[in-house]
Formats: structure tokens, C-alpha cells, sequence
């Protein structure tokens, strides 16, 4: 296990390891996106109620799912960095805030465009919408304390321990969030749909968010790799791939 | 000669990429006093700050009384005492009330803090808020903590700072009595130290 | 002296030394008063005078104004410790910062926290919220204070060591604090509208509870890394 643990931190072998799963993963990722986003977009059935409008949710529900899921994968990071000091979770950490906070921000996008066609107005102060804003705040604060700090190793443990807090907040924020939304929720808005959606509908979904769960391991190795390559610039073996590749 | 009473082996700091020192060793038995030595921004700071559990920059074997120092934390952080460049005494506060919180919390009980505040010269000050002293006195509230502290071991980053002759001299005198008891000290200075027993080591040899 | 003993010693030492020192610099717990008062007054300028429209507004307000003044008051808690070195000694004796963090926390509440909840019928008063309400605001102030205060030490850690620390404070706090405020503001409506609020205020409690286990575990390894920073 411990050896297990001490090879995985190695940015070396993380290099080439990652290379490989690239290798199969993107092109998974790519047919995966593309048979859903296809099926979803052509050939489901318009929605009874919102007509051509809904087929938004192939984007909209995948980057929502994946927003929460990322700061979970954040978290965790962090902690491993923090317990095991190991480098190589520090870098998924930073790799996986930035990602989410833009999947985050991608999901409010989404889903304010959404809401035009349906509700007649982009914002609404819907539950799921305003825990998402709030999942952003939380995203942005843990980018602006890491650049707040000048020292970069004090700056990663510090975000660490920020987003350990989120993760125990963050159900309750949630909870918090859907029950104070229970007392406002007007007449006009019910949105309940989503319980009840069609398998012809819900199977390219269940492709789109697969496929964007694998899009989101492509991105986290590619921005990881990247991070690697620059932090390890001096080390040999860098040097031998950039004489390689010259 | 038994155990020492500090054993460091293969330390090593590396900072922004740039090693500051490696594979430092030394041992410190009772009765002795170590002077760090080297240029500004060698890394003595780091050394002294991570020996006392402050800085994790800096890694490597430490033995306490022969044990590993994550072993018996609580008994080490007792024994040894850290005095840094900040003199960490509240201007709100006198002399009597920051060391009375310090005696509290290190539970050195026993301590004559009034004893120890005339030994450093602040005679007729114990009651005055800190903020009101000069920067020399201030040091001379911090110096009257190694005074009441059961600590075997003083760390001491450059203690010599802003005070006078009379302080410089005190002090020696003050490191004199410690090891005398038995005690050791580990320390940086600019200033030669006028004790017999003090040992260096040059930082810069461990590049 | 046994170790419990010790301990006790230290906590009721550290308690002692906060107490004094924010009893000594006064401001510290007087400025989030003035700032609750003076922000509270501007929304009748701002908003509308209206009696009826204040009386809708008023818990909300309130409750958003005090957990500001909260959040201020938070960023000097680990400061002056820091700048002048006393972080190293809370950092290196021999017994748990949780504790000392604990004591600390619990002393800037006791002089922050609860003179809000004091307070808090004048700026009541000023903004017309029923009067039958003014208890359960107290009451509510009282245990939402405390949760605030607590994940507010957590932030005030994290900057402690940032030349500017204020608004990013702000940043990584204030989404912490939707939950109390969520509770904290509906409690103080149903009780204008009359209505039974246990069911909120066993909620802030059960804050006050979390708050006081976790966030002192989180502040300690905060502060560890400031002072290595």
C-alpha cells in the first residue's frame, strides 16, 4: 500500500501512466459525447410541455452533477495532500478547483438560459439554482485564498483546509437551502418533471453524463500533466521528453 | 557518555526548488551550547524554527532523549523552549500578566515571576501595560520566560537583538546558569558568545 | 498536577488573557455595535421609511447586518497574536490548541457575539419589527452569533498571514454563513407573524453544537499553516 501510495506521488510515473489512459479514455470521452449529444439533440422526443427548450438539460444536468462531484473530488485531494503530503494531490486539487469552478459557473449559464424559454425570466431563486451559486462562491474562494498567498506550499495546505470545511458545509448548505426554498416556493413554479422523464429521453442522458464524467478525468489529466511538466521543468526527465519532442 | 539529549540526523530543507541545506547532523548533550553559524538566509531561521515543531519546510530524524521526537511530543514541547525574533508579548498587557498566561499554559508551576522579571532587570515594571516599555524591555519580558520555564532545552534565534550591554551580559550569564544546571542550548548569533563551552556549526557546510 | 488539571489551568489562563485583552481595547467590541446601528439606519434611507415595508424587511435585515458585523469583528481575533509573535506560543506548549482556540473563540462570542444579541431591540425598535418578536430575535442572535463566530476563526486563520486579508475573508466566510442566516432570519418572520419557532432555534443550537466541536479543529490546522507560511 505505502508503495503503492509512494509510486502514484512520483510525477514520473504519473506522466507516463497518464499518457496511456489518455490514450483510451479521450477517445471514449469523444464517442461517448458524441452518441448522446446526437440522440439527445435529434432524435428524443420533443418534451410535451417545453417543446425543443428542454434539450438543454443533455448539457445543463451533466456539468450540475459534475460540479458537486468535483468539489468532492477536490476535497478529497486536498486531504490526501495533507495527510500524505504527497505533490501530486496538491496538483489535483488546484486542477480539479479550477475546473469545477468553471463547470459551476457553466451550470448557472446553462441553466439561466434554460429558464428563459420556461420560466420567462433567466434567473429564478430556485433551490437548485441558488446551492449552485453558493457552490460557486465556495469554488471562488478557495481560487482567490490560493492566490492570495504568496507561498505557494503554505497556499495549497491552506485551500486544502478551506475546502475539508466545505465538504462538512456543504450538506447543510444544501438541506438549508431546500428547506427555506419549501417556505418561498411560488404557486406558479413547480418543477417536477424530472422524476418522471421518459427513458427515451433519460438513456442519452445517462450517455451525456458518463461522458462527461470522462471528459472530466480527460481535463483533469491534461491540465494535471501540464501542471507536472512546469513544476518538474528542471528534472531530467522533462528535459529528455522536450529534446524528444524538439 | 549516554544518550544525548538531542540527536538530529539527515535534516534537510529544500525551499522554491533551491536546496537550503541537507544531511545536517549533530547531537546536543546537556551542559553544551550550539551556535549555529552562516550568512543571512542560509536557513538557521528554518533549522531552529522546524526543530521546534513550527516549520515543516525542513525534515529529517529527530531524537529526543533517544526517542523519536513524534513519540513523545507532549514531554518535548515541555523540555524545549522556542524564542524567536518576535518577542510575542502583548503591549495590552504587564509584564506580570503575559507571564503569568505563559507559566499557565507551559505549566511551569513553581515559577517566581516576579523573582524572574527583577533577574532581567525590569525591577519596578510588573505592572506597567508592555506597551509603554522600549523594545529592549520587551525583550527582557521575553528573556524572563526562559527564567521560568522548566524547559531543558532554550532555542534561541538571534536573543541578542535590541537589548543593551547590560542585557548581553545578562544573558550570558543567564546561558551560563542553564547549562550549568544541565541544560543546553541551541542558538544563532551575530554575536561571539563569551562562554567556554559553546560549540558551532556552520550551516554552510551542509549545501 | 495531573494532566486534566494542567489543562484546566491553561484553558481558564488563555480565557483570562482574552477576556482582559478585549476588555482593554474596547473598540474591538464596540465598533460591531456602532456598525450594526449605523448599517441598520441606512435602510430606511435607502429602501423606504414605510412602517408596513420595514415591519416585512426587518428580520432579514437585521440578520444580515449583524452576521456582517460578525464577519468584522472576526478578522482582528487571530491578528495582534500573529503579528507579535504570541501564535508561537499558543502553536508550541504543551497542550492542545483545540482548546486554547476553543476558550479564545468563546471569548471574542461573549464580547462580540452577545452584545449584538443586546443590542438588537434598538435596531428592532428602529425598524419596526412586531414587538412580540424581539425575544425570539435575541434569542436567535444569541445562538446564531456563536456559529458565526466560530466559522469565522476558521477564515481569520486561513488570512491571518495575508497583508490583505479583509475582503478575501468575506469571500471564503460568507458562504459558510448561509445556513445560519437561512435559520436565523426565518425564525425572527415566523415569530413577527406570530407563529411557534422551536423547530429554528433547535436548529441554530444544534449550529452552535457543530460549530463548537468542528471549527476549532479546522482553526488549529489553520493556523499551523499561517505560522509556517
Amino acid at each position: 500500500m505505502w508503495a503503492f501510495f509512494h509510486k502514484l506521488g512520483s510525477p514520473k510515473w504519473f506522466y507516463d501512466i497518464s499518457g496511456k489512459i489518455l490514450l483510451w479514455l479521450a477517445p471514449i470521452t469523444a464517442i461517448l459525447l458524441l452518441v448522446g449529444a446526437v440522440w439527445g439533440l435529434f432524435y428524443a422526443p420533443p418534451d410535451f410541455k417545453q417543446g425543443n427548450s428542454y434539450r438543454i438539460i443533455y448539457i445543463h444536468v451533466p456539468v450540475a452533477v459534475l460540479s458537486l462531484s468535483g468539489y468532492y473530488i477536490m476535497a478529497i485531494a486536498g486531504a490526501i495532500h495533507l495527510i500524505w503530503k504527497m505533490k501530486l494531490a496538491d496538483v489535483a486539487m488546484r486542477c480539479a478547483a479550477r475546473l469545477g469552478a468553471g463547470l459551476t459557473f457553466l451550470a448557472l449559464f446553462t441553466g439561466a438560459v434554460w429558464g428563459k424559454p420556461t420560466w420567462g425570466t433567466y434567473w429564478v431563486w430556485d433551490a437548485r439554482i441558488t446551492s449552485e451559486l453558493v457552490l460557486l462562491f465556495l469554488y471562488m474562494g478557495i481560487i482567490a485564498l490560493y492566490e492570495a498567498y504568496d507561498n505557494k506550499v503554505a497556499a495549497s495546505r491552506a485551500c486544502a483546509v478551506l475546502a475539508l470545511v466545505g465538504t462538512v458545509n456543504i450538506p447543510i448548505i444544501y438541506k438549508s437551502v431546500d428547506w427555506w426554498y419549501s417556505l418561498h416556493q411560488p404557486a406558479t413554479i413547480k418543477f417536477t418533471e424530472k422524476s418522471t422523464i421518459d427513458p427515451s429521453m433519460f438513456y442519452p442522458l445517462l450517455i451525456m453524463i458518463v461522458g462527461f464524467y470522462c471528459f472530466y478525468g480527460v481535463a483533469m489529466l491534461l491540465n494535471m500533466r501540464t501542471e507536472v511538466l512546469s513544476s518538474e521543468r528542471k528534472t531530467r526527465w522533462v528535459q529528455d521528453i522536450v529534446e524528444k519532442s524538439a | 557518555m549516554s544518550t544525548p539529549l538531542l540527536q538530529v540526523d539527515n535534516f534537510h530543507c529544500e525551499r522554491d526548488d533551491r536546496v537550503l541545506f541537507r544531511n545536517v547532523h549533530f547531537a546536543l548533550n546537556g551542559g553544551e551550547i550550539l551556535q549555529v553559524v552562516g550568512h543571512n538566509g542560509c536557513g538557521k531561521t528554518t533549522l531552529l524554527r522546524s526543530l521546534s515543531g513550527l516549520s515543516t519546510y525542513a525534515n529529517g530524524n529527530i531524537t529526543w532523549r533517544g526517542r523519536q521526537v513524534s513519540e513523545v511530543m507532549p514531554q518535548y514541547r515541555r523540555e524545549v523552549l522556542f524564542h524567536g525574533h518576535l518577542a510575542a508579548v502583548k503591549h495590552l498587557l504587564s509584564p506580570r500578566e503575559n507571564l503569568r498566561w505563559f507559566v499557565d499554559i507551559f505549566n511551569s508551576d513553581g515559577g517566581d515571576i516576579d523573582a524572574a522579571l527583577q533577574a532581567v532587570g525590569l525591577f519596578g515594571y510588573e505592572d506597567i501595560p508592555c506597551g509603554n516599555l522600549s523594545a529592549g524591555q520587551l525583550r527582557r519580558v521575553a528573556l524572563a520566560r526562559l527564567l521560568l520555564s522548566p524547559a531543558m532545552l532554550w532555542v534561541l534565534d538571534e536573543p541578542f537583538t535590541a537589548i543593551d550591554v547590560h542585557g548581553i551580559a545578562m544573558l550570558q550569564e543567564m546561558l551560563q546558569q542553564h547549562i550549568g544546571k544541565g541544560g543546553a542550548v541551541l542558538l544563532t548569533s551575530h554575536q561571539s558568545i563569551d562562554v567556554p563551552e559553546v560549540r558551532s556549526l556552520n550551516l554552510e557546510m551542509f549545501k | 498536577m495531573s494532566a486534566q488539571d494542567s489543562l484546566m489551568v491553561g484553558m481558564w489562563a488563555t480565557l483570562r488573557r482574552e477576556l482582559t485583552l478585549l476588555w482593554r481595547r474596547k473598540s474591538d467590541s464596540l465598533n460591531p455595535l456602532l456598525f450594526l446601528l449605523m448599517v441598520s439606519s441606512l435602510f430606511p434611507l435607502g429602501v423606504s421609511p414605510a412602517p408596513d415595508v420595514l415591519a416585512l424587511l426587518s428580520p432579514g435585515i437585521i440578520w444580515v447586518v449583524a452576521l456582517l458585523a460578525c464577519l468584522l469583528s472576526t478578522e482582528s481575533m487571530f491578528r495582534s497574536d500573529y503579528d507579535d509573535g504570541a501564535l508561537e506560543l499558543f502553536l508550541l506548549n504543551p497542550q492542545p490548541l483545540y482548546f486554547h482556540i476553543l476558550v479564545k473563540v468563546l471569548a471574542h462570542w461573549l464580547l462580540t457575539g452577545i452584545p449584538l444579541a443586546v443590542l438588537s431591540p434598538i435596531i428592532a425598535l428602529l425598524l419596526n419589527l412586531p414587538t412580540e418578536a424581539i425575544p425570539i430575535l435575541v434569542t436567535s442572535l444569541v445562538l446564531g452569533t456563536a456559529p458565526l463566530v466560530f466559522i469565522g476563526a476558521i477564515g481569520a486563520a486561513l488570512t491571518v498571514g495575508l497583508r490583505r486579508g479583509g475582503v478575501l475573508l468575506s469571500l471564503i466566510v460568507l458562504p459558510l454563513y448561509v445556513p445560519v442566516l437561512i435559520f436565523g432570519a426565518d425564525a425572527v418572520k415566523r415569530a413577527a407573524e406570530g407563529s411557534p419557532v422551536p423547530g429554528q432555534l433547535a436548529i441554530l443550537a444544534a449550529f452552535f453544537m457543530l460549530s463548537f466541536a468542528l471549527a476549532p479543529l479546522a482553526a488549529a490546522g489553520a493556523l499551523k499553516i499561517s505560522v509556517d507560511s
